[in-house]
Protein backbone atom coordinates (compact mmCIF):
# COMPACT_ATOMS: atom_id res chain seq x y z
CA UNK A 1 0.00 0.00 0.00
CA UNK A 2 1.60 3.24 -1.11
CA UNK A 3 0.66 6.33 0.87
CA UNK A 4 0.99 9.99 -0.07
CA UNK A 5 0.72 12.52 2.75
CA UNK A 6 -0.24 15.93 1.38
CA UNK A 7 1.54 18.94 2.82
CA UNK A 8 -0.34 22.24 2.62
CA UNK A 9 1.17 25.46 3.92
CA UNK A 10 0.04 25.26 7.55
CA UNK A 11 -0.33 21.47 7.81
CA UNK A 12 1.08 20.36 11.16
CA UNK A 13 0.12 16.69 11.50
CA UNK A 14 1.85 15.67 8.27
CA UNK A 15 4.93 14.31 10.04
CA UNK A 16 2.80 12.40 12.57
CA UNK A 17 0.90 10.67 9.75
CA UNK A 18 4.13 10.00 7.89
CA UNK A 19 5.72 8.56 11.03
CA UNK A 20 2.86 6.16 11.73
CA UNK A 21 2.58 4.94 8.14
CA UNK A 22 6.30 4.68 7.47
CA UNK A 23 7.77 3.65 10.81
CA UNK A 24 4.95 2.05 12.79
CA UNK A 25 3.31 0.26 9.85
CA UNK A 26 6.34 -0.01 7.60
CA UNK A 27 4.54 1.18 4.46
CA UNK A 28 6.06 3.06 1.51
CA UNK A 29 5.08 6.65 2.29
CA UNK A 30 5.95 9.97 0.69
CA UNK A 31 5.10 13.59 1.27
CA UNK A 32 3.20 15.35 -1.52
CA UNK A 33 3.62 19.12 -1.77
CA UNK A 34 0.31 20.91 -2.36
CA UNK A 35 1.57 22.23 -5.70
CA UNK A 36 2.28 18.73 -7.03
CA UNK A 37 -0.30 17.27 -9.37
CA UNK A 38 1.03 13.81 -10.00
CA UNK A 39 -0.28 11.46 -7.35
CA UNK A 40 -0.97 8.51 -9.66
CA UNK A 41 1.45 6.20 -7.84
CA UNK A 42 -0.37 6.38 -4.51
CA UNK A 43 -3.04 3.94 -3.39
CA UNK A 44 -4.13 6.11 -0.51
CA UNK A 45 -3.84 9.88 -0.10
CA UNK A 46 -3.82 11.37 3.40
CA UNK A 47 -4.96 14.94 4.01
CA UNK A 48 -3.46 15.65 7.43
CA UNK A 49 -4.51 18.00 10.19
CA UNK A 50 -3.30 21.51 10.78
CA UNK A 51 -4.31 25.01 9.79
CA UNK A 52 -3.90 25.05 6.02
CA UNK A 53 -3.66 28.63 4.75
CA UNK A 54 -4.12 29.85 8.32
CA UNK A 55 -7.79 28.77 8.22
CA UNK A 56 -8.41 32.04 6.39
CA UNK A 57 -12.01 32.65 5.28
CA UNK A 58 -13.13 29.20 6.48
CA UNK A 59 -11.25 26.08 7.49
CA UNK A 60 -10.19 24.23 4.35
CA UNK A 61 -11.74 26.84 2.03
CA UNK A 62 -8.49 27.91 0.38
CA UNK A 63 -6.73 24.54 0.54
CA UNK A 64 -9.40 22.96 -1.62
CA UNK A 65 -8.19 25.11 -4.53
CA UNK A 66 -4.58 23.91 -4.16
CA UNK A 67 -3.30 22.29 -7.37
CA UNK A 68 -3.02 18.89 -5.66
CA UNK A 69 -6.72 18.87 -4.80
CA UNK A 70 -7.76 18.58 -8.45
CA UNK A 71 -5.75 15.36 -8.57
CA UNK A 72 -7.17 14.21 -5.24
CA UNK A 73 -10.71 14.60 -6.61
CA UNK A 74 -9.78 12.52 -9.68
CA UNK A 75 -8.00 9.97 -7.47
CA UNK A 76 -11.23 9.62 -5.47
CA UNK A 77 -13.35 9.37 -8.61
CA UNK A 78 -11.20 6.46 -9.73
CA UNK A 79 -12.16 4.67 -6.51
CA UNK A 80 -8.78 5.05 -4.81
CA UNK A 81 -8.62 5.84 -1.13
CA UNK A 82 -8.57 9.25 0.55
CA UNK A 83 -8.53 9.86 4.29
CA UNK A 84 -8.85 13.37 5.70
CA UNK A 85 -8.04 13.94 9.34
CA UNK A 86 -9.22 17.06 11.19
CA UNK A 87 -8.26 19.92 8.84
CA UNK A 88 -8.11 17.22 6.15
CA UNK A 89 -11.77 16.41 6.87
CA UNK A 90 -12.63 20.11 6.64
CA UNK A 91 -10.90 20.26 3.24
CA UNK A 92 -12.88 17.21 2.05
CA UNK A 93 -16.11 18.97 3.05
CA UNK A 94 -15.12 22.20 1.30
CA UNK A 95 -14.11 20.30 -1.83
CA UNK A 96 -17.45 18.51 -1.96
CA UNK A 97 -15.90 15.04 -1.73
CA UNK A 98 -17.93 14.63 1.46
CA UNK A 99 -21.28 16.31 2.26
CA UNK A 100 -21.86 18.90 4.98
CA UNK A 101 -19.84 21.65 6.62
CA UNK A 102 -18.09 22.48 9.88
CA UNK A 103 -19.28 25.14 12.29
CA UNK A 104 -17.36 26.51 15.24
CA UNK A 105 -17.49 24.28 18.30
CA UNK A 106 -20.64 24.95 20.26
CA UNK A 107 -18.51 25.92 23.29
CA UNK A 108 -16.56 28.37 21.08
CA UNK A 109 -13.46 26.81 22.62
CA UNK A 110 -10.65 24.87 21.02
CA UNK A 111 -11.03 21.31 22.32
CA UNK A 112 -7.88 19.23 22.73
CA UNK A 113 -8.32 15.97 24.62
CA UNK A 114 -8.96 12.24 24.33
CA UNK A 115 -12.49 11.32 23.30
CA UNK A 116 -14.24 8.01 22.74
CA UNK A 117 -15.62 6.96 19.39
CA UNK A 118 -18.13 4.24 18.72
CA UNK A 119 -17.64 2.43 15.43
CA UNK A 120 -20.94 2.39 13.53
CA UNK A 121 -20.02 0.59 10.32
CA UNK A 122 -17.16 -1.87 9.82
CA UNK A 123 -17.85 -2.67 6.17
CA UNK A 124 -15.51 0.02 4.83
CA UNK A 125 -11.81 0.14 3.89
CA UNK A 126 -11.20 2.38 6.92
CA UNK A 127 -12.92 0.41 9.66
CA UNK A 128 -12.70 -3.25 8.64
CA UNK A 129 -10.19 -4.04 11.40
CA UNK A 130 -12.62 -2.82 14.05
CA UNK A 131 -15.74 -4.42 15.45
CA UNK A 132 -19.19 -2.91 15.21
CA UNK A 133 -19.92 -1.02 18.43
CA UNK A 134 -16.25 -1.08 19.43
CA UNK A 135 -15.15 2.02 21.34
CA UNK A 136 -11.90 3.67 20.25
CA UNK A 137 -9.97 6.12 22.41
CA UNK A 138 -8.51 8.79 20.13
CA UNK A 139 -7.77 12.49 20.75
CA UNK A 140 -9.42 15.49 19.10
CA UNK A 141 -7.81 18.92 18.68
CA UNK A 142 -9.97 21.46 16.89
CA UNK A 143 -11.92 24.69 17.15
CA UNK A 144 -14.28 23.96 14.26
CA UNK A 145 -15.45 20.39 14.38
CA UNK A 146 -19.15 20.95 14.84
CA UNK A 147 -20.49 18.89 11.95
CA UNK A 148 -23.56 20.29 10.25
CA UNK A 149 -25.69 19.34 7.29
CA UNK A 150 -29.31 19.68 6.24
CA UNK A 151 -31.90 17.17 7.47
CA UNK A 152 -32.20 15.46 4.12
CA UNK A 153 -28.45 14.80 3.85
CA UNK A 154 -28.28 13.67 7.47
CA UNK A 155 -31.06 11.15 6.90
CA UNK A 156 -29.36 9.78 3.81
CA UNK A 157 -25.96 9.56 5.58
CA UNK A 158 -27.55 7.57 8.38
CA UNK A 159 -29.57 5.38 6.04
CA UNK A 160 -26.66 4.43 3.84
CA UNK A 161 -24.30 3.70 6.71
CA UNK A 162 -21.96 6.59 5.94
CA UNK A 163 -21.54 7.61 9.57
CA UNK A 164 -18.51 5.53 10.54
CA UNK A 165 -17.67 6.91 13.97
CA UNK A 166 -19.67 8.80 16.58
CA UNK A 167 -18.60 10.51 19.82
CA UNK A 168 -19.63 8.31 22.72
CA UNK A 169 -18.86 7.74 26.37
CA UNK A 170 -16.31 5.02 27.28
CA UNK A 171 -19.14 2.47 27.25
CA UNK A 172 -20.25 3.39 23.77
CA UNK A 173 -23.33 5.34 24.78
CA UNK A 174 -24.12 8.30 22.52
CA UNK A 175 -24.73 11.17 24.92
CA UNK A 176 -24.65 14.97 24.75
CA UNK A 177 -21.86 15.01 27.37
CA UNK A 178 -19.70 12.83 25.13
CA UNK A 179 -20.04 15.28 22.24
CA UNK A 180 -17.00 17.60 22.34
CA UNK A 181 -18.19 20.12 19.75
CA UNK A 182 -21.95 19.99 19.18
CA UNK A 183 -21.83 17.85 16.02
CA UNK A 184 -25.21 16.70 14.68
CA UNK A 185 -25.90 13.15 15.80
CA UNK A 186 -22.51 13.08 17.61
CA UNK A 187 -20.94 12.54 14.20
CA UNK A 188 -17.13 12.29 14.34
CA UNK A 189 -16.44 10.83 10.91
CA UNK A 190 -18.26 10.05 7.66
CA UNK A 191 -17.45 8.42 4.35
CA UNK A 192 -18.82 8.96 0.85
CA UNK A 193 -21.39 6.70 -0.77
CA UNK A 194 -18.66 4.74 -2.59
CA UNK A 195 -16.87 4.23 0.76
CA UNK A 196 -13.44 5.23 -0.55
CA UNK A 197 -13.27 8.72 0.99
CA UNK A 198 -13.27 9.06 4.77
CA UNK A 199 -13.10 12.20 6.89
CA UNK A 200 -12.88 12.36 10.66
CA UNK A 201 -12.12 15.04 13.21
CA UNK A 202 -10.23 12.87 15.77
CA UNK A 203 -6.54 12.12 15.17
CA UNK A 204 -5.85 8.38 14.78
CA UNK A 205 -2.17 9.19 14.04
CA UNK A 206 -1.83 10.60 17.55
CA UNK A 207 -3.10 7.37 19.06
CA UNK A 208 -1.19 4.73 17.12
CA UNK A 209 1.44 3.78 19.69
CA UNK A 210 0.85 2.67 23.28
CA UNK A 211 3.44 5.20 24.53
CA UNK A 212 1.06 7.96 23.47
CA UNK A 213 -1.77 6.78 25.72
CA UNK A 214 -3.70 4.73 23.16
CA UNK A 215 -2.99 2.69 20.08
CA UNK A 216 -6.63 2.44 19.01
CA UNK A 217 -6.01 4.79 16.08
CA UNK A 218 -3.73 2.34 14.35
CA UNK A 219 -6.76 0.12 13.68
CA UNK A 220 -7.96 2.66 11.15
CA UNK A 221 -4.63 2.63 9.29
CA UNK A 222 -4.38 -1.15 9.54
CA UNK A 223 -7.86 -1.42 8.02
CA UNK A 224 -6.57 0.47 4.98
CA UNK A 225 -3.69 -2.00 4.60
CA UNK A 226 -6.14 -4.85 4.11
CA UNK A 227 -7.10 -3.47 0.71
CA UNK A 228 -5.14 -5.06 -2.06
CA UNK B 1 -16.20 49.64 -8.81
CA UNK B 2 -16.30 48.48 -5.24
CA UNK B 3 -18.42 45.54 -4.11
CA UNK B 4 -19.41 44.95 -0.50
CA UNK B 5 -20.16 41.33 0.26
CA UNK B 6 -21.88 40.16 3.44
CA UNK B 7 -21.69 36.50 4.42
CA UNK B 8 -23.80 35.23 7.32
CA UNK B 9 -24.86 31.88 8.69
CA UNK B 10 -28.25 30.75 7.39
CA UNK B 11 -31.16 31.32 9.74
CA UNK B 12 -31.56 27.58 10.20
CA UNK B 13 -27.96 27.27 11.40
CA UNK B 14 -27.21 27.85 15.07
CA UNK B 15 -24.64 30.63 15.57
CA UNK B 16 -22.73 30.03 18.83
CA UNK B 17 -20.64 33.16 18.29
CA UNK B 18 -23.76 35.30 17.90
CA UNK B 19 -25.21 33.74 21.02
CA UNK B 20 -22.08 34.53 23.05
CA UNK B 21 -22.12 38.14 21.83
CA UNK B 22 -25.84 38.36 22.64
CA UNK B 23 -25.20 37.18 26.20
CA UNK B 24 -22.35 39.66 26.58
CA UNK B 25 -24.55 42.52 25.35
CA UNK B 26 -27.31 41.50 27.77
CA UNK B 27 -24.92 41.48 30.71
CA UNK B 28 -23.57 44.87 29.61
CA UNK B 29 -27.07 46.30 30.02
CA UNK B 30 -28.56 46.10 26.55
CA UNK B 31 -31.68 44.01 27.20
CA UNK B 32 -33.35 45.32 24.04
CA UNK B 33 -31.15 43.09 21.87
CA UNK B 34 -33.33 40.17 20.78
CA UNK B 35 -30.84 38.22 18.72
CA UNK B 36 -27.31 38.50 17.35
CA UNK B 37 -25.85 36.90 14.24
CA UNK B 38 -22.16 37.31 13.51
CA UNK B 39 -20.98 37.27 9.92
CA UNK B 40 -18.23 38.38 7.57
CA UNK B 41 -17.87 41.56 5.56
CA UNK B 42 -15.68 41.45 2.46
CA UNK B 43 -14.74 44.38 0.22
CA UNK B 44 -13.80 43.73 -3.38
CA UNK B 45 -12.17 46.30 -5.63
CA UNK B 46 -13.29 45.40 -9.14
CA UNK B 47 -11.89 48.14 -11.38
CA UNK B 48 -13.77 49.03 -14.60
CA UNK B 49 -16.60 46.59 -15.03
CA UNK B 50 -20.17 46.67 -16.24
CA UNK B 51 -22.67 46.37 -13.37
CA UNK B 52 -24.57 43.33 -14.68
CA UNK B 53 -21.32 41.54 -15.36
CA UNK B 54 -20.04 42.47 -11.89
CA UNK B 55 -23.15 40.99 -10.29
CA UNK B 56 -22.70 37.73 -12.18
CA UNK B 57 -19.05 37.54 -11.18
CA UNK B 58 -19.70 38.29 -7.52
CA UNK B 59 -22.44 35.70 -7.35
CA UNK B 60 -20.04 33.15 -8.79
CA UNK B 61 -17.26 34.19 -6.38
CA UNK B 62 -19.61 33.80 -3.43
CA UNK B 63 -20.84 30.40 -4.53
CA UNK B 64 -17.36 29.11 -5.29
CA UNK B 65 -15.33 30.54 -2.45
CA UNK B 66 -16.53 33.46 -0.35
CA UNK B 67 -19.50 31.63 1.17
CA UNK B 68 -20.10 27.98 1.95
CA UNK B 69 -23.69 27.62 0.84
CA UNK B 70 -24.22 24.55 3.02
CA UNK B 71 -24.22 26.81 6.08
CA UNK B 72 -24.00 30.39 4.84
CA UNK B 73 -25.94 32.88 2.74
CA UNK B 74 -24.62 36.01 1.12
CA UNK B 75 -25.74 39.38 -0.19
CA UNK B 76 -23.84 42.18 -1.82
CA UNK B 77 -23.97 45.89 -2.62
CA UNK B 78 -22.32 47.49 -5.60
Amino acid sequence: MKFGVVVFPGSNCDYDCYHVLKHVLDQPTEFVWHKDRDIAKFDCVVLPGGFSYGDYLRTGAIARFSPVMESVVKHAERGKLVIGICNGFQILLESGLLPGAMLRNQSLKFVCRFVHLRVENTATPFTRKTKKGEVLKIPVAHGEGNYFTDDETLTSLEKSGQVLVRYSDPLGRITADANPNGSLGNIAGICNLKRNVFGLMPHPERASEAELGSSDGVKIFKSILEIK
Amino acid sequence: MKAKVYVTLKKSVFDPQGKAVHQALSSLGFPEVRDVRVGKYIELELGQIDKTKAEQKIKSMCEKLLANTVIEEFKYDL
